[in-house]
C-alpha cells in the first residue's frame, strides 16, 4: 500500500511541483496518473522511488515512511519497485537477456538463479524469441518489452512506468498496456503516468489527475478528461 | 563480498581503464613521476643523514697543548681529560710522534728535523673520543678551559652544515612533492570522472534496480587504486634500478662517500611509494565520486 499524506514538493526558488497531495493506492491496484506536461507526474514517481524527498508531508510504502529511510536502506526499497521509462534505457552493448540479467547481477544473485528468472520474465513479455538480440536490432515496442522484463525480473510488489508508450505508435502502445494489465493481474501494483488518453478511456481503471501540482480528480473507473 | 562479485568489480575496473586508455596512462605516468621524485628525495635525505651520522660518530676532539708545556704537566692534563664524563678514549700523541708522522707524510728522504734547525715546533696532542656526539660541544668547551690547552678542534662545523642541508632538502622536497602530487591527484580525479561519465547509463539503471551504493562504487575505487599502484610500481622500478646504478658508480668513483646500501631502507622507500600511490588513487576516486556519483 502506498500512502501520500499532504505531500508537497517545492524546487528552489519557488517552483511548486506537487502541492498538498494526499492519496492512497492499495496493493494490487492499477492506476493511471494523468495530467498535462509539468503537472507533477514525474515528480510523483521520483518521490515514490525516493530519488527526492518531499518538501512537506509523508510518503508511506507498506506502512513505512520512506523519508525516514537511511541512505543505505534506499536500494532495498527500490528492489521492491520496478521502473519503466519512456526511453527504455537499455544498455546498447548487451543483449536483451543480458540487459534483464543485469538487474539481478547487480544484486549479487547467484547465476543459476538468474537464468530461470530471466527466461520467465522474457516469457511474460513475449520476448523469448528475441533474447539474444541487441537493443538496436529490436523495434521500439520490443525494446519497451525488454525494459518491462527487466523491471519485473526481481518480482517487485510495485511497478511504476513514466510515459511507457510515449515513443510508440497506438497499436504497439495497446500491446504494451496489455502486458501491464497482465502483470497487474498477477498481483503487482501498477502505476502508469501517461498521455495516452484513448487507452485510459477504454480501460476504465482508476485515474488520478494532477494539474499544476494539485490533485484535481481521483476516479475509480475514470477517463482521461483532457484533450492530449 | 562474494568472490564472484569481486571478480565482477575487477573486470569492470579493468574495462573502464581501457576505455579511456590515454587518460589512464597519463594519470599513471603522473603518479609515477611525482612518486619517483618523492622516492628520490627520500633516498637523498637518507644518504645525507647517513653521511652526517658517519661524520658525527667519527668525530673526535683534537686537543692541542701549549708548545712549552712540560711532559709531566701534559700527562696530568691527559688524566684530567680522561676523567671528564662522556670521554671514552684519550690517545696521547707527543710532539716527537707528531713530527715523525708529519715527516712520514712528507716523505722519508726529507730531513724535516734538520730543516727545522733541530727544534720541534709541534705541540703535544690528545685525540679524544666521546660516547655521545651530541655532547661533543660541551666536552670540547670543558677541555678548552683546562690551563695547559692551547686550542681544541672538532668537526662540528661540517656536521652542522650537513644538518642544514638536510633541513633544506626536506622543505624543497616537500614543496615539489606537494605540487606534483596535486597534479597526479587531479589527473586521477579526471580519469575516474570520465569513467563515471561513460558508465552513467549503467549507473542510473543500477540505482533504479536497487544495487547498493558500494556495489556501484567499488569498481571505481579499484580503478583508482590500480592507477595509483601502477604509478607506484613504475616509480619504484626506476628508483630501484636508478639507485643501484648510482651506488655502483659512486663506489667506483667516490669511494669515501658512504651511500646507504641497506636493503631495508630502500625497501622502506619503495613501500612508501606504494602507500603514496594507493593514497593518491583512492583520494582521487573519492573526490570524483563525491562530486559525480551521488547515489
Amino acid at each position: 500500500m502506498i500512502q501520500f499524506f499532504n505531500v508537497s514538493k517545492i524546487y528552489s526558488p519557488n517552483i511548486i511541483a506537487l502541492d498538498d497531495v494526499s492519496i492512497k493506492i492499495d496493493k494490487g491496484e492499477f492506476v493511471f496518473l494523468v495530467g498535462p506536461s509539468g503537472a507533477g507526474k514525474t515528480t510523483f514517481i521520483r518521490l515514490l522511488l525516493r530519488e527526492e524527498l518531499p518538501s512537506r508531508g509523508q510518503i508511506l510504502i507498506g506502512g513505512r515512511s520512506i523519508s525516514r529511510l537511511r541512505p543505505r536502506e534506499i536500494p532495498f526499497l527500490r528492489r521492491n519497485i520496478g521502473v519503466v521509462f519512456q526511453d527504455f534505457r537499455l544498455l546498447p552493448d548487451r543483449t536483451v537477456a543480458e540487459n534483464v540479467a543485469f538487474a539481478l547481477e547487480v544484486l549479487e544473485m547467484p547465476r543459476r538463479e538468474i537464468k530461470p528468472r530471466v527466461e520467465k520474465a522474457l516469457a511474460r513479455v513475449g520476448l523469448t524469441a528475441r533474447a539474444h538480440f541487441f537493443p538496436h536490432q529490436l523495434s521500439g515496442g520490443e525494446q519497451q518489452r525488454a525494459a518491462i522484463a527487466r523491471a519485473i525480473v526481481n518480482n517487485p510488489h510495485i511497478l511504476v512506468a513514466d510515459e511507457p508508450t510515449g515513443n510508440l505508435d497506438p497499436a504497439i502502445a495497446r500491446e504494451i498496456m496489455n502486458i501491464f494489465l497482465e502483470i497487474n493481474r498477477m498481483g503487482t501494483t501498477v502505476i502508469i503516468a501517461t498521455h495516452a488518453w484513448n487507452i485510459v478511456n477504454s480501460l476504465r481503471k482508476r485515474v488520478i489527475a494532477l494539474e499544476r501540482g494539485r490533485l484535481v480528480r481521483d476516479d475509480r473507473e475514470g477517463v482521461y478528461g483532457y484533450e492530449a | 563480498m562474494k568472490l564472484r562479485t569481486l571478480g565482477y568489480f575487477v573486470r569492470q575496473a579493468w574495462y573502464s581503464m581501457w576505455r579511456n586508455a590515454w587518460l589512464s596512462l597519463a594519470a599513471m605516468a603522473s603518479v609515477a613521476v611525482s612518486l619517483f621524485i618523492l622516492g628520490a628525495f627520500l633516498l637523498l635525505a637518507f644518504n645525507v643523514e647517513n653521511i652526517a651520522r658517519t661524520l658525527q660518530s667519527n668525530v673526535e676532539i683534537a686537543v692541542f697543548l701549549k708548545v712549552e708545556t712540560p711532559r709531566q704537566k701534559a700527562i696530568a692534563t691527559g688524566e684530567a681529560i680522561r676523567k671528564l664524563p662522556g670521554v671514552t678514549a684519550v690517545d696521547f700523541i707527543p710532539k716527537e710522534e707528531g713530527l715523525r708522522i708529519l715527516s712520514q707524510q712528507l716523505g722519508n728522504e726529507h730531513d724535516l728535523l734538520g730543516a727545522l734547525g733541530g727544534v720541534n715546533p709541534l705541540p703535544d696532542l690528545f685525540r679524544v673520543r666521546v660516547s655521545d656526539p651530541a655532547e661533543i660541544q660541551t666536552l670540547a668547551a670543558a677541555i678548552a678551559s683546562l690551563p695547559e690547552v692551547e686550542k681544541v678542534n672538532y668537526g662540528q662545523a661540517v656536521v652542522e652544515r650537513l644538518l642544514q642541508v638536510i633541513r633544506w632538502l626536506r622543505w624543497l622536497g616537500a614543496g615539489l612533492i606537494l605540487m606534483l602530487g596535486l597534479g597526479a591527484l587531479f589527473l586521477v580525479i579526471l580519469t575516474i570522472r570520465l569513467a563515471i561519465y561513460s558508465r552513467r547509463r549503467e549507473i542510473s539503471i543500477m540505482k533504479y534496480v536497487g544495487a547498493t551504493d558500494w556495489f556501484i562504487r567499488w569498481p571505481f575505487l579499484l580503478e583508482g587504486l590500480f592507477l595509483g599502484l601502477a604509478g607506484a610500481g613504475i616509480a619504484g622500478f626506476f628508483l630501484y634500478a636508478g639507485y643501484n646504478f648510482l651506488v655502483q658508480q659512486v663506489r667506483l668513483a667516490l669511494v669515501f662517500v658512504p651511500l646507504v646500501t641497506d636493503a631495508s631502507l630502500i625497501q622502506m622507500s619503495i613501500w612508501g611509494l606504494v602507500a603514496g600511490g594507493a593514497f593518491i588513487g583512492i583520494a582521487g576516486t573519492y573526490f570524483s565520486m563525491r562530486r559525480f556519483l551521488r547515489v
